[in-house]
């Protein structure tokens, strides 16, 4: 077989164009580099779009007595201190910068009095931290990244999606993918790769992820060999909507509470004073989350299965301003007024706290020449994430892996593509079309979608677990012999073929570490195992290919330096 | 359990015709609620473009009974179900496969608009009052709803003399920022064509978020295009002084 393909050369060559992948871009272009972008979807429609509630900085134009200590400290309690301590600092310090330099290119926050950046109160935020746009910050973000990319002319490979990693021995060599539109191949040269792809969430049923969350970039990275880490730590938003079904899971942002909305279960207990009487509604997301769930299986849940969400003791114009998206989705999707009434709430798989393992100075993975930024990297959020601290991390990692990924380029010669590994790639992504009468896609996701939901879910336990990794090999096996419909136009049968493989990779990764890891930490929790343990609070659990086996070893954890020790320890 | 039955488009660049099927009907269902059952239950190849699912992305516009809709949005109860539910892509763009229309040619607009460029120097305190304007204006999801019931580029498809409500939103948002240095007058009136929109405010009626394009977009960036261009008394002096119409 002779595969037909075109090929681009690029220094820096980034998947995933939300957030991180933007900045990696800007990062990647100050430095000279050529860069080229390639993304599942149209420009700007990206995850990045979703987020809602605001970017966590510590620029103290609300709370004075605010800075990067704070948020330092913040971040690493919020993540149960598995978090990787540089990342926690670079982040808390380099954030505020990374706001106003936004704010330079054109992006208009919501603005204090005074005539500064406003912000808001989030969850385990000490202070009101977070910079925002109403309810709408993601999409402010993404467009000004956008806008100051095609000024400064990055190539952008819209709907174009990568399905294997190319190597010249250790190093990456570049990326095979193809368009959608057409269903032709495509062949990317490259001397760096940024993963910045995002998260997993479509693994399971209820989610606040688009399709295109399918875990590509951890997958394609773990093929090439790269580390995974913490893939235990799953965070599920305690806040999505539950009625009516076909909504199930959108997300209902953390700002409802940051903006003073209270949780009540079907008695009107507001039930949160027994989780975390001090912070309550305010508490972090994984207790929240626990909360709700916790008071629905003890049967005083709401009509639906979910907690009541009430924000309209606050005056409806101020609701209607600060929150402008909840107030339409509930309007129009739920028949509710939630100037008027509470909202029906319940926890949705939000985001993913693991992801490729990466140096923190420099975003670079431990294969040579690939970086990885956002969602896809591990480190930043330990055991769980504080709310407003993903944007802030797009902006800040994603900027130190562009400036890495190009700096690296710089220094090596292009590297050769090994044409067999062209072939192999066509070959797998072909298969499907030649397999007659196999199970549709669709069908091997929903059952997916299932398993995770039912089994990898927000409580764990052992035996669940060791179900779940069998019901992952039956779901394999049937991938392996799925068959796709129609053309190579255009097909979405034939793209979920290519996503379930990574979906399914990403699955066991997530399975595999819940298991080993016998305690409860932030996002994981273990039934069998429910306090925290520490002897495993000084391991991070690794995922690493070996042939074709799934590996599971131990790496430990970061100390931190005996100054930032006492900083996190300080009570406040 | 309630049944809907759906004609939706199904073809190419060369053509097509729409295809019949029938869907099961959930409390609170959407249109691309029931795309995604045709997709998982009986084509799975029906190209649709879709991302968040919750009205933030602006991908998964089509024409639902004719009315340009975002599906994620377009409740199936407010359908009448006595008749089949039709569902085609939007007509002003070419179709590539089914639902999915060819809409790179927004993408070459957007190039033209010259960047967002404060002036050197500039102190960065700004007044919600200030930017409240401008904060509609970035509402905008870029779902090519507006662009797609222009008659300008619907109906007399002049792509090449004219930007569209979406890129006059987006001027608007420059040209109305606070911190903005530049005029883009000239563009508005020679490139992006202003002068094309007769103001019927079709683009406005679309709006999933609901911006006032004509009103407070289009309308105010036409007088400017007049005061640049057309006011009689500036031209004046413009001719005393030497002054070139339009210089940004």
């Amino acid at each position: 077989m002779t595969t037909e393909f075109e090929t681009h050369d690029h220094d820096v060559l980034i998947i995933g164009a939300g957030g991180a992948g933007l900045r990696a871009a800007l990062g990647a272009l100050a430095q000279g580099a050529k860069v080229g972008v390639v993304c599942k979807s149209l420009l700007g429609k990206a995850h990045t779009v979703m987020a809602e509630g605001g970017i966590a900085a510590a620029m103290a134009n609300v709370d004075s007595a605010d800075d990067w200590r704070t948020h330092f400290r913040d971040t690493m309690r919020g993540g149960k201190m598995l978090n990787n301590w540089r990342m926690a600092q670079i982040h808390a310090q380099e954030a505020p910068e990374r706001v106003r330099e936004l704010e330079q290119w054109g992006a208009l926050f919501d603005r204090t009095e005074d005539g500064q950046i406003l912000q808001r109160a989030f969850g385990g935020h000490t202070f009101r931290r977070l910079c925002h746009v109403g309810d709408r910050t993601g999409l402010e973000m993404i467009r000004t990244l956008q806008d100051r990319g095609v000024q400064l002319g990055i190539d952008v490979y819209m709907e174009c999606t990568i399905t294997r990693l190319l190597k010249d021995g250790d190093h990456v060599a570049g990326a095979f993918g193809y368009w959608r539109e057409q269903g032709r191949f495509i062949v990317f040269r490259a001397k760096s790769i940024v993963m910045a792809t995002g998260g997993i969430g479509k693994a399971w049923k209820i989610t606040s992820n688009s399709w295109e969350y399918t875990g590509d970039g951890m997958a394609l990275a773990y093929a090439a060999g790269a580390e995974l880490m913490d893939m235990e730590f799953v965070q599920f938003h305690p806040t999505g909507m539950v009625w009516p079904p076909g909504v199930q899971g959108i997300l209902v942002t953390e700002a409802v509470r940051g903006e003073g909305g209270v949780l009540r279960n079907k008695l009107g207990e507001r039930f949160m004073e027994k989780y975390d009487p001090k912070k309550m509604e305010l508490s972090t997301r994984d207790v929240v989350a626990r909360a709700i769930y916790t008071e629905v299986r003890e049967g005083r849940g709401t009509e639906h299965g979910g907690a009541y969400l009430d924000i309209s003791q606050k005056p409806a114009d101020y609701v209607k301003k600060k929150l402008p998206s909840m107030y339409h989705q509930f309007k129009e999707l739920a028949d509710v007024d939630i100037t008027k009434g509470p909202m029906e709430v319940g926890p949705t798989c939000h985001y993913m706290m693991g992801g490729i393992r990466v140096d923190a100075e420099t975003a670079k993975s431990s294969v040579a020449g690939l970086f990885a930024a956002g969602e896809a990297a591990a480190g930043l959020h330990g055991a769980n994430r504080l709310g407003g601290n993903s944007l802030s991390d797009l902006l800040v990692f994603g900027r130190r892996a562009g400036l890495a990924a190009a700096e690296h380029a710089g220094k090596i010669s292009n590297t050769p593509i090994d044409s067999g590994q062209i072939e192999d790639s066509a070959r797998e992504m072909l298969a499907p079309f030649e397999r007659k009468n196999g199970e549709s896609p669709y069908t091997i996701h929903r059952d997916l979608q299932e398993t995770m939901q039912n089994l990898v879910g927000i409580f764990r336990n052992k035996e669940d677990l060791i179900r779940a990794l069998e019901e992952l090999e039956k779901l394999k096996e049937r991938a392996g012999r799925l068959s796709v419909e129609g053309s190579r136009l255009f097909n979405p049968g034939w793209h979920l073929a290519q996503d379930l493989k990574a979906m399914l990779t990403v699955s066991a990764a997530v399975t595999h570490s819940a298991l080993a890891r016998e305690e409860s930490r932030g996002a994981h929790s273990r039934i069998d195992h429910p306090g925290l343990d520490a002897t495993w609070g000084t391991k991070n659990n690794m995922i690493v290919r070996e042939g074709s086996a799934m590996t599971l070893r131990q790496s430990a954890v970061p100390e931190l330096p005996a100054d930032l020790k006492q900083l996190v320890a300080e009570e406040k | 359990m309630a049944e809907a039955v759906f004609e939706v488009f199904r073809g190419d660049r060369k053509g097509g015709q729409p295809a019949t099927y029938r869907v099961p009907i959930a409390p609170g269902m959407v249109v691309l609620d029931a795309l995604h059952h045709i997709q998982a239950h009986q084509a799975p190849d029906l190209a649709v473009r879709w991302n968040c699912k919750a009205g933030k992305c602006g991908s998964c516009s089509a024409e639902v009974n004719g009315r340009p809709r975002l599906t994620c949005k377009t409740r199936m109860d407010a359908l009448p179900l006595d008749k089949p539910v039709t569902v085609q892509p939007m007509k002003a763009f070419p179709v590539i496969k089914d639902l999915v229309t060819d809409v790179s040619w927004n993408y070459r607009v957007n190039k033209k608009i010259p960047p967002f460029e404060p002036s050197p120097g500039t102190e960065w305190k700004m007044y919600q009052e200030d930017v409240d304007r401008v904060q509609e204006f970035r509402k905008c999801i870029e779902c090519f709803l507006c662009q797609n019931v222009c008659h300008v580029l619907r109906e007399h498809e002049e792509m090449e003399h004219f930007g569209g409500p979406r890129f006059f939103v987006r001027v608007a948002a420059l040209e109305m920022h606070p911190m903005d240095s530049r005029s883009r007058t000239r563009m508005l009136k020679e490139d992006l064509g202003i002068g094309l929109c007769n103001i019927t405010k079709c683009c406005t009626e679309v709006c999933p978020e609901e911006i006032h394009i004509t009103d407070n977009a289009i309308i105010p960036l036409k007088e400017r295009v007049v005061d640049e261009f057309y006011d009689p008394v500036l031209m004046l002096v413009r001719k005393i002084r030497g002054v070139k119409q339009g210089s940004d």
